[in-house]
C-alpha cells in the first residue's frame, strides 16, 4: 500500500533493505520511539483526564488516544524523513554513491518515503496494542485504524523528504520544530475543535495532522463519516506531492 | 572496433563556467584509457558525465552504444565507478557495502554474498569483512571502493584519480590491483595528475587542460612527439641565468625556465652535462628520461603538481 | 573564578553566532504551550476538581519543565562535541585553564541560556494573567537551581559516556519527567509506588516550589527542603562531573 506499493514497482524497496541492515544494529533508536505516546497517554489521558471527564460521551484517555497514534505515525515519519535524508543527501555521500549504479533519484524519493512510513506504522502499531489493551479501541472500524496510520505516516513521509532537500543546515531543523509542534499542540489532539473560534477552526482544519487525527479518531470511535475519504485523500496528496518535489529537487542536488 | 565510449564535441556547463568544452573520444574495449591533467581541467566533469550521472550540456555522448540521458539505469548498471571522494556507507560494515551495493545491481543475495567473499580477497581485505568502514586507512577504504565497483563485474571501471591522497605503499597496492584487471580484459578509464601512475597503468591517454584535449596517444608516442629523449635538469644555487633558446646551439632542442631549476630539452645529455657544467656553473646537474610531466610543460606551460 | 570566566566567554562566544536559531523557539515555544495547555485545554478542565484554573496550574508547571529542558540540552551534545567531536576542550587545557574551570564555565553558560528562557516565559505568563504572587519573582533563582541540578549532573553523563545514551537519556529520562512530575496533573494521581519516585525526581521538588511561588504562599520549611535538594543534585553533579571530565580530558 502507499510508497511500499511504489517502493516494490521501483528499484525503491532496495533502499528500505539497505535500512534494514543498519538498524538491525541501531534497533535502540527505534524501540526507544515507542514509549513517547505512550507516555503522553497515561500522563495527560489517565493523569489530567481525571479532571477533564468525558467530550462527546467518550472518556479523555479514549478521546486523546487516536490523536496521539496519529501523531505517533506523523513523529515517526517525519523524524526519518528530515533527519536520516538530510544526513544521507549533505554528510553521508550514500546517494551519491547509489546514483553510480542502476538506481535513479525516484528510487530514492520512494524507498525512503517507504522506509519512514514504516517506521511511522511501527510506532502506530505499538501504541495500538497498548491502546486496545486500555480499552481505546471502541469498535470493529478501530482495525481500519492501522491503515489509516499507514496513509498517515505516508502523507508526511512524502511531505519530510520533500522539506528535507531544502534544508542546508542543522540550524535548519529548527524551522521544521517550530511547524511541527504549534501542529502537534492544535491539531485537536488534546481537545476538540470546538473550543476555537470559528475563523480559527477553518485554520486547523488544512493542518495535515489534523486531518489525520479526524480519520484515526473516526475509526477507533466507530463515528465513520464523509470525511474520512477526505481526510485520507488530502493525506495522500500531500504525500505524493511531497515525493515529486523530492525526486526533482534530488536530480538537481544529485546530478550535477 | 566497436567504441565503448564515443564522444564527440562533447561540453559541460555549470552557469557561466565551462568545465568541458568540445571534446571529441573513442575509448576501445579492453583499452586502459587516461585522462591526465590538473585539477580545474575538466577531467571530473567528462568522467561524471561517462558515469551518466551528469547530463551533458552540448555534443554527443554514446556509451556502450546507449544514449546515458535516455538510458542512464542501464548503462550504469555496466558501469563500476570509484568516485575522487570516497562514498562508502559509513553506517553499515566492509562487508555490508559490498553485498547492498550489489543488491543494487539486481545480484541475488546468494550470489551477492560470494561475491562479496571473493572481491573482498582479492583487495586484501577479508580480515576486516565486519569491521565498521570509518576507522579503515586510506588505502584500505580506496581499495574496498574498488571492490564495491567490480561488484556488478562491470565492463568499464571509471577511476576517478584512485590514488591521490594514499602514501606510496598503499598506492603500489592500489595499481597492482588495478594491472590484474586489465590483464583480465575490464576496460579501465581513470583520471590522474600523476604521470607515473598514467605511464604505468595507461595504454593511451589525453592531456587534459582548461577544459580541452591538448594531445592524444599512448605514453611513449606523446614522449616521443612532445619531448626530446633525455632532460638535463640543473639547479644553482641562487636564482637561475638567464639563456636563450639556442644557446646551445643544436644540442639543446628546448630550455624550460622554473623557478627552481633549469631544463634542457635534448637528444643526448651525456654530451650536454659538461658543456652546461662549464657554461653555466650549476650547483648540481641530473640526466633524467623525459617523462609526461615534461609533455604537460610543453602543451600548456605549467607543471601537473603544483 | 577569572579562568573559568574565560571558558563561560568561549560557550557565549560560540552561542552569539547560533542565538538566532534558538530564539525563534525560546520565545515561540512558551507561548505556544501555555496557548495550547492553558487556554485551549483550560477550557475542558473542570475547575471545581481541580482547584484551581488550569493555566494557572500548568504555567509554573512548565516554568520549571523548560528549565530543565534547556539545561539538559546544552550539556549533552555540546559537552560530548566538546570532548570528541570538535575537542574544544583540549584546545582549553593547552591553556592555563584546568578542568575545574570547564565544568564552571559550562555551568555558568547553561545558567545563562535558562535564564534567558525563563525570562521570557516569565514575560508570556505575565502577559497570560497566570502570575498571582510577587513571589513569583523568586521563580527566577529557581530557574537556575533546577537548570543546575540537571546540567551538572548529565554533563558528568555526556563527558563519560557515549553519546549512544543520549537517546534513552531523553526518551526515558527527560521526557517521562517531563510529563509525570507535576507538570501537567497533580502527582497524587499517580498510584502508590510510582508516586514515590515521581517525588523523588528534581523536577517534582522544580514544580512543586514554582507552583508555590507563582500562586503565592509558598511555606517556609516546605521550600527550604526543596532547595536543599536540588542543591543536593547540583552538589553531586559538579563532584561527578569534574570526575568525568578529568578522566576523559587528563590521561
Amino acid at each position: 500500500m502507499t510508497a511500499f506499493a511504489l517502493a516494490s514497482r521501483t528499484r525503491g524497496h532496495l533502499l528500505f533493505e539497505r535500512n534494514i541492515m543498519v538498524y538491525r544494529r541501531a534497533w535502540m533508536t527505534i524501540f526507544s520511539g515507542f514509549f513517547e505516546p505512550l507516555f503522553y497517554l497515561f500522563s495527560m489521558g489517565y493523569g489530567l483526564g481525571h479532571f477533564v471527564g468525558k467530550i462527546h460521551g467518550v472518556s479523555y484517555p479514549h478521546y486523546i488516544a487516536p490523536a496521539l497514534l496519529a501523531s505517533a505515525a506523523m513523529n515517526g515519519a517525519v523524524y526519518d524523513a528530515t533527519t536520516n535524508v538530510f544526513w544521507k543527501l549533505r554528510y553521508g555521500k550514500v546517494y551519491d554513491s547509489m546514483l553510480a549504479t542502476p538506481l535513479g533519484p525516484v528510487d530514492v524519493a520512494v524507498g525512503e518515503t517507504a522506509w519512514a512510513q514504516f517506521r511511522g506504522l511501527l510506532y502506530a502499531i505499538g501504541f495500538m496494542v497498548t491502546a486496545a489493551a486500555l480499552g481505546a479501541v471502541q469498535s470493529w472500524w478501530g482495525l481500519l485504524a492501522l491503515p489509516a496510520a499507514m496513509v498517515v505516516g505516508f502523507g508526511f513521509a512524502g511531505v519530510g523528504i520533500g522539506v528535507a532537500t531544502f534544508l542546508r543546515s542543522w540550524q535548519d531543523f529548527e524551522l521544521v520544530q517550530v511547524v511541527l509542534l504549534p501542529m502537534f499542540l492544535f491539531s485537536g489532539t488534546f481537545y476538540p475543535l470546538s473550543v476555537y473560534p470559528t475563523v480559527l477552526q477553518w485554520f486547523v482544519r488544512v493542518s495535515p495532522l489534523y486531518n489525520a487525527i479526524s480519520l484515526v479518531r473516526s475509526f477507533t470511535l466507530g463515528h465513520v463519516t464523509w470525511y474520512c475519504p477526505l481526510n485520507a485523500a488530502y493525506l495522500l496528496a500531500i504525500g505524493v506531492v511531497g515525493i515529486a518535489v523530492a525526486r526533482r529537487r534530488m536530480a538537481g542536488l544529485l546530478l550535477t | 572496433m566497436d567504441a565503448l565510449i564515443h564522444a564527440r564535441g562533447l561540453t559541460k556547463q555549470f552557469g557561466s563556467i565551462t568545465a568541458v568544452a568540445g571534446i571529441d573520444l573513442d575509448v576501445t574495449r579492453g583499452e586502459a584509457f587516461g585522462f591526465l591533467g590538473p585539477n580545474g581541467a575538466g577531467k571530473s566533469s567528462t568522467m561524471r558525465m561517462i558515469g551518466c550521472v551528469s547530463p551533458p550540456s552540448g555534443g554527443t555522448l554514446r556509451i556502450l552504444g546507449l544514449d546515458p540521458v535516455k538510458d542512464g539505469s542501464a548503462i550504469r548498471g555496466r558501469l563500476g565507478v570509484v568516485p575522487q571522494a570516497d562514498t562508502l556507507d559509513n553506517e553499515l560494515t566492509v562487508k555490508e557495502n559490498l553485498v547492498i551495493y550489489g543488491r543494487y545491481f539486481g545480484l541475488s543475495r546468494a550470489d551477492v554474498r560470494k561475491r562479496a567473499d571473493e572481491l573482498l580477497e582479492f583487495v586484501q581485505l577479508s580480515e576486516r569483512a565486519d569491521s565498521k568502514v570509518e576507522p579503515l586507512s586510506g588505502g584500505m577504504k580506496r581499495r574496498l571502493t574498488i571492490a564495491r565497483a567490480l561488484v556488478n563485474d562491470p565492463e568499464v571501471l571509471l577511476l576517478d584519480e584512485p590514488t591521490t591522497g594514499l602514501d606510496p605503499q598503499a598506492r603500489h597496492v592500489v595499481w597492482d590491483r588495478l594491472f590484474r584487471l586489465k590483464q583480465r580484459g575490464v576496460t579501465l578509464i581513470l583520471t590522474t595528475h600523476y604521470m607515473d601512475e598514467a605511464e604505468q597503468l595507461c595504454d593511451r591517454l589525453v592531456v587534459m587542460d582548461g577544459g580541452t584535449i591538448a594531445a592524444e596517444g599512448s605514453p611513449l608516442e606523446l614522449i616521443r612527439e612532445y619531448s626530446t629523449r633525455e632532460v638535463v635538469e640543473l639547479r644553482f644555487a641562487g636564482e637561475a641565468p638567464e639563456i636563450g633558446e639556442d644557446a646551445f646551439g643544436d644540442l639543446v632542442q628546448r630550455v624550460e625556465v622554473l623557478p627552481d631549476r633549469l631544463l634542457l630539452y635534448t637528444d643526448d645529455g651525456d654530451a650536454l652535462v659538461p658543456v652546461a657544467h662549464e657554461r653555466l656553473h650549476p650547483q648540481s646537474v641530473l640526466v633524467r628520461r623525459s617523462t609526461l610531466e615534461d609533455v604537460f610543460l610543453r602543451l600548456t606551460g605549467r607543471t601537473l603538481v603544483d | 573564578m577569572e579562568y573559568s570566566l574565560r571558558a563561560y566567554e568561549y560557550w557565549l562566544t560560540v552561542y552569539r553566532r547560533v542565538w538566532r536559531g534558538t530564539i525563534m523557539t525560546s520565545v515561540l515555544n512558551p507561548v505556544l504551550y501555555l496557548a495550547a495547555m492553558g487556554i485551549g485545554l483550560g477550557s475542558i478542565v473542570k475547575k471545581q476538581q481541580l482547584g484551581l484554573p488550569y493555566l494557572d496550574f500548568v504555567a509554573p508547571g512548565l516554568l520549571a519543565a523548560v528549565s530543565m529542558q534547556v539545561a539538559a540540552v546544552e550539556s549533552s551534545f555540546p559537552v560530548r562535541g566538546a570532548i570528541k567531536w570538535n575537542r574544544q576542550y583540549f584546545a582549553m587545557l593547552a591553556t592555563p585553564l584546568r578542568v575545574g574551570h570547564l565544568v564552571a564555565g559550562h555551568l555558568l553558560y547553561v545558567s545563562t541560556r535558562v535564564l534567558v528562557s525563563v525570562c521570557l516565559y516569565l514575560a508570556a505568563l505575565a502577559a497570560f494573567g497566570a502570575l498571582h504572587s510577587w513571589y513569583a519573582i523568586l521563580t527566577i533563582p529557581l530557574s537556575l537551581l533546577i537548570g543546575l541540578a540537571f546540567a551538572a549532573p548529565i554533563s558528568a553523563l555526556s563527558a563519560y559516556a557515549d553519546e549512544e545514551v543520549f537517546n534513552p537519556l531523553f526518551r526515558f529520562i527527560v521526557m517521562p519527567m517531563f510529563l509525570f512530575s507535576g507538570t501537567f496533573f497533580p502527582v497524587t494521581r499517580i498510584p502508590h509506588g510510582l508516586r514515590e519516585i515521581a517525588y523523588a525526581t528534581p523536577l517534582w521538588n522544580g514544580v512543586d516550589l514554582a507552583r508555590h511561588l507563582t500562586l503565592g504562599g509558598p511555606t517556609l520549611w516546605r521550600s527550604l527542603a526543596h532547595v536543599a535538594y536540588l542543591l543536593l543534585w547540583v552538589v553531586v553533579g559538579v563532584w561527578l562531573a569534574r570526575i568525568a571530565y578529568r578522566k576523559k580530558l587528563v590521561t
